[in-house]
């Protein structure tokens, strides 16, 4: 289970500030969505998650450990766009973060290894409905299909935090409600926690347990750079069970041994 | 009226468009090669058709007969052998440099102005150079078109590269790739066909520093041969000796295209 704690965080650039003071913790197992208006720093803070942006002041801890500095495989992520491999098929898509793991030198498996990785990657293909495009490259792949095989891609490697930015904008309305049934089914499987921006109020209600907003309070033209967006909004959302329980046999295992 | 830029040619009239300029080039040839005959039975300018196929068949189909050579194939033979050896080590160098320089920060701090300087020098200026450390065999030719078409290689792949979207670079970084998982398994597969793109637009440039250098110090090789033709004016053998070259180049453009087709179906599904 993962708390994520921010402390005071800033990132300016050049002479214009971006994000300042942004301080919150997340309960375990939280679905975080993050509102704004455009261009108030939800994609620039997600970059910090991520560890390709430092903070310019402050800091980001994951269970009271200052975050990487770099991507890791602890935080997944998926972008609205290029977010899998346009040379690799879905299947191989999926299996490269196996691959990655288990091949320092060839970053590819043979033989059992390979076997086990592709059996592995076809289940989480098929948890998100791709079983009968795993030959296919993301280029015949519709919209929504590629969205689904860049969440499967990123969870083989059950991340702690999986951070999406926008990752639904793009679909139409009956897709999106199916991404969202899969995404929300998968968080509550994998119990990780969820950062998740996006324009829609309404997806950000359905799906977070808590809805962050960030936004500038000084709007002046003349205080535009020198002040940053902050969190203006942020609200638990009720009705949502937070932190998933391991199922119940699981646990009464764990308490025999 | 449809608008001109709206109007398309139908399968049949592309292919007549297709030949015409070609069809148009050789009447006008034949014409004025006719008209010039017939004024002076011995102009060698612009030669008939049957003193062409005659060299044609001397060249290619008889032993000459002071070295017992078939003239056009072993010229052939020797200009490819020095396009293919230059064209292959300067497409393995400037893979990897611009493969490095598009990727990692370090590399590219250091190489990119030194590269940007390099590909500025007109190569032929650096020819005599070239003989006089390598002698005048194999070696210097070879490394005319090394050098003549590597800084365009480096240059191009490194854009390309540097082109590769940001996100999936982090993407990969999420999937636990270290560096050089990512440039084994997201950079180099895409950028080979990038590199043969770079490969093929730099083929021209290739075949003209490799006839510059047969010219000026060579005993065998198709720029040789036209060279020294020349002093005999020996038109019935030039003309289809640059035709044939034509066709050499063409098919190998062709033949890379192709190449890049099936070896990397992924870039041509959907869309
Ligand atoms: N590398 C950078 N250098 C300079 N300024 C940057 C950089 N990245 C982002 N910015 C600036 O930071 C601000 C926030 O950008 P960011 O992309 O985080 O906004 P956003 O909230 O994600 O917007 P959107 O909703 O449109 O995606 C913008 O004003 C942008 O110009
Ligand atoms: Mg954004």
């Amino acid at each position: 289970m993962t708390r994520v704690t921010v402390e005071n965080v800033w990132k300016v650039y050049g002479d214009q500030t971006v994000l300042e003071n942004i301080n919150f913790e997340t309960e375990p197992g939280s679905f975080i969505a993050l509102v704004g208006p455009s261009g108030c720093g939800k994609s620039t803070f997600l970059r910090m998650m991520l560890g390709d942006e430092a903070p310019t002041r402050g800091r980001i801890l994951i269970d009271g450990v200052e975050l990487e500095d770099e991507p890791s495989p602890d935080r997944g992520v998926v972008f609205q766009k290029y977010s899998v491999f346009p040379h690799l098929t879905a299947l191989q898509n999926v299996m490269l973060g196996l691959e990655f793991a288990a091949s320092p030198f060839t970053g590819r498996l043979f033989g059992r290894t390979k076997r086990e990785a592709r059996n592995a990657s076809l289940d989480m293909l098929k948890s998100v409905g791709l079983t009968h495009a795993v030959h296919k490259y993301p280029s015949e792949l519709s919209g929504g299909m590629q969205q689904r095989l860049a969440i499967a891609q990123a969870l083989i490697k059950k991340p702690k935090i999986l951070l999406l930015d926008e990752p639904f904008g793009a679909l139409d309305p009956g897709i999106r409600n199916e991404v969202h049934e899969i995404m929300l089914r998968l968080w509550r499987e994998e119990g990780m926690t969820i950062f998740m921006v996006t324009h829609d109020l309404s997806e950000a209600f359905k799906l977070g347990t808590r809805v962050i907003a960030f936004d500038r309070v000084r709007n002046r033209p003349e205080e535009q750079k020198a002040y940053g967006a902050t969190v203006t909004f942020d609200l638990k959302v009720d009705g949502k069970s937070a932190p998933p329980q391991p199922p119940a046999d699981v646990t009464l295992a764990a308490a025999a041994q | 009226m449809r608008r001109l830029i709206n109007r398309r040619p139908d399968v049949a009239s592309r292919f007549g468009l297709m030949i015409l300029p070609f069809v148009i080039v050789v009447i006008a040839y034949m014409v004025a090669s006719e008209a010039r005959l017939s004024v002076n039975p011995n102009d060698k300018l612009l030669p008939g058709w049957s003193t062409i196929s005659d060299a044609i068949e001397r060249m290619a189909f008889l032993p000459d007969q002071r070295t017992g050579d078939y003239l056009l194939w072993s010229d052939t033979l020797s200009s490819l052998t020095r396009l293919g050896i230059g064209v292959a080590i300067a497409t393995l160098i400037g893979g990897i440099f611009g493969i490095l320089q598009g990727l990692i920060p370090y590399f590219r701090a250091t190489f990119n102005a030194f590269t940007g300087v390099l590909s500025m020098i007109p190569p032929l200026s650096v020819l005599p150079i070239l003989f006089i450390i390598f002698g005048l065999g194999e070696l210097a030719k070879v490394m005319l078109v090394v050098i003549g078409i590597v800084p365009f290689i480096i240059r191009d792949l490194a854009l390309r590269t540097a082109e590769i979207p940001h996100e999936e670079i982090i993407k990969a970084q999420t999937l636990g790739a270290s560096t050089w998982q990512i440039i084994l398994r997201i950079v180099v597969p895409q950028m080979l066909p990038r590199l043969i793109d770079g490969v093929r637009l730099s083929l021209g440039a290739a075949w003209l520093f490799l006839i510059a250098a047969e010219a000026i110090a060579s005993d065998s090789g198709l720029g040789y041969r036209i060279f020294l033709m020349r002093r005999y004016l020996a038109m019935d053998v030039i003309l289809p000796y640059v035709a044939w070259i034509t066709i050499l180049a063409f098919a190998l453009d062709l033949s890379l295209r192709l190449f890049q087709r099936i070896a990397f179906r992924w870039m041509y599904r959907g869309n």
